[in-house]
Parts: C-alpha cells; sequence; structure tokens
C-alpha cells in the first residue's frame, strides 16, 4: 500500500514538473516577491465598493417602489 | 426574481474570479503569458451581452403578441445595459489585442463584426427614439430587434470563422478550450461566466425598474 502510495505521489510531482518548466516567461518575480497581493487586494477593493453601491441602489428603488405603490 | 440570494451569489462569484483569476495557475504558453488570464475577465462580458439581448429579443416577441407597454420597457432596458457590456468587451479585446497581435485595431474579422453587432443594437435604440408615437414605437422596434437579433449572431459566431481571424475560434485557429483552456482554467472561467450573467441581469433589473416607476409618474 504505501509503495503504491508513494510512486503515485513521485508520478504526480513528475506531471507538475512537464507541466511548469516550458521556458515561457511569467510574472514569478511579481509573485515570488509577494506583491501580485496588493493588485488583487485593489481590484478586490474596488468590485465590493462598486457592489456595495449597487446594493445600496437597489435598497433606495425598493423604497421609492413601495411609495409608489408598485407591488413586486 | 427580486429576491436577494442571486445578486449576493454574483457578487461572490464576481470578487471570487479576481482573486482565483488572478492567483490561480495557468498554462504557460508563449505569446500570452500572463495575459491568458484576461479569458477570465474579457469574455464573460460577451456572455453577459449575449444573455441580456436575448431577454430582449424574448420580450420583443412577447410585446408583439401582448401589446404590453412593460415587455416593450423590458425589451429596451435589457439592450440598454447590454450595450455596455459589449462596449467593455470591445474596449477589454482591444487592449489584449495591443499586446498580443500588436495592435489595438488590426481590423480583424472578430473585431469588426463585433463592432457592427454592437453598432446594430446602437441603431435599435436610435430608431426608438426616433418614432414618437408609442403603439408603433413598440411594434416597429420590436420586429426591428427580432431582425437584430439573429444579426449579431451571424456576425459574433458565424462569419468571423469564414475568415482568418487571430481571435481563437476563428479561422482555422483553435479555440481555447482545445488546448489550453485545461480544468484549472474552467475552475475559474464558468463562475465568471455566471458571475458577470447574474451582474449583467441585476443592472437590467434595476435600470427597467426605474424605468417603471418614471412610467407611472407619466401616467398619473
Amino acid at each position: 500500500m504505501k509503495k503504491i502510495f508513494f510512486s503515485l505521489i513521485l508520478m504526480m510531482a513528475t506531471m507538475q514538473l512537464f507541466a511548469q518548466d516550458n521556458g515561457v516567461e511569467m510574472a514569478d518575480s511579481l509573485r515570488s516577491n509577494g506583491k501580485i497581493y496588493v493588485v488583487v487586494i485593489c481590484i478586490v477593493i474596488i468590485l465590493v465598493g462598486l457592489l456595495a453601491y449597487l446594493f445600496s441602489i437597489d435598497k433606495r428603488l425598493k423604497k421609492i417602489e413601495k411609495e409608489n405603490h408598485i407591488n413586486k | 426574481m427580486h429576491k436577494i440570494w442571486w445578486k449576493i451569489l454574483g457578487s461572490i462569484l464576481v470578487i471570487y474570479t479576481a482573486i482565483a483569476g488572478l492567483l490561480l495557475g495557468v498554462p504557460h504558453l508563449a505569446i500570452l503569458n500572463e495575459t491568458i488570464r484576461n479569458l477570465y475577465f474579457h469574455v464573460p462580458m460577451w456572455f453577459a451581452m449575449i444573455v441580456l439581448f436575448s431577454i430582449s429579443v424574448f420580450y420583443s416577441v412577447k410585446s408583439l403578441s401582448s401589446k404590453s407597454e412593460i415587455d416593450d420597457i423590458k425589451a429596451v432596458e435589457s439592450v440598454n445595459a447590454g450595450i455596455i457590456f459589449g462596449l467593455l468587451g470591445l474596449i477589454t479585446g482591444a487592449i489584449w489585442a495591443k499586446y498580443t497581435w500588436g495592435q489595438f485595431w488590426s481590423f480583424d474579422p472578430k473585431q469588426n463584426f463585433a463592432a457592427i453587432s454592437v453598432l446594430l443594437y446602437f441603431a435599435y435604440l436610435i430608431l426608438r427614439n426616433a418614432i414618437d408615437e408609442e403603439q408603433k414605437r413598440a411594434k416597429i422596434s420590436a420586429i426591428y430587434n427580432i431582425f437584430a437579433f439573429p444579426m449579431m449572431v451571424v456576425l459574433l459566431f458565424v462569419l468571423p470563422r469564414l475568415k482568418d481571424s487571430l481571435h481563437p475560434g476563428n479561422g482555422g485557429n483553435p479555440g481555447f478550450n482545445s488546448y489550453d483552456l485545461d480544468s484549472r482554467m474552467r475552475m475559474v472561467f464558468y463562475p465568471a461566466c455566471l458571475g458577470w450573467i447574474l451582474i449583467g441581469y441585476w443592472v437590467y433589473t434595476i435600470r427597467f425598474r426605474i424605468r417603471n416607476i418614471e412610467n407611472k409618474q407619466q401616467h398619473n
């Protein structure tokens, strides 16, 4: 059982090697410096802000609909 | 569809794609490099647009038989919301093209036909504004919309395939899914499409509800 398990793990490790190393340049340094997270945080803040704004518009609209007796 | 759960679901999916789309692994491909991540953001715009235009053509057909003003408003507001996504798709496509094909606008068949299909819907809105009488406007614009929708489908999915295009999926150039849309990318790509479709639908419902209130106030 143990042998099979280990050989499976080793096979998976080699699969990773085949998939990754083909010499195409990617933003690896940005990732290793950890600076990609800054970009992710900024984008998430913008998205959360815009979506919260959409929710607040939706809420206000619901109030106006109630005042105008538009039943949904 | 006036419940809140699908709005929250759409928001969560869109935020998830921003995080996972930037951080998860992608195939290492020449020329594309990291721009392959644009797939999660550029393509869902077009899906959202197509879904909104389908809603529009559905209500156009319905308004022809029901003669109801509500159906007419639904048709025009979903086009209004869909055009925003179409324009965003064109702009993001042009930026992506600059860094992979070399130019913002290389008059690629896919780019040209996508621009024409957005113009088709601008023509729909202009046609509506040109007619004052409400009944006539609803009927003529509904019929125009029924013709515009298949034209849009043909322009986006049929004609570019008959020409040599740099865009994936056209002119003998296989689509992303055949060689590099691997399982890691599917994990982000499908939620991205669903999320942006839900957000697009939400924007359309807000526009429709505003228009509905304005309409009620005009009649009173």
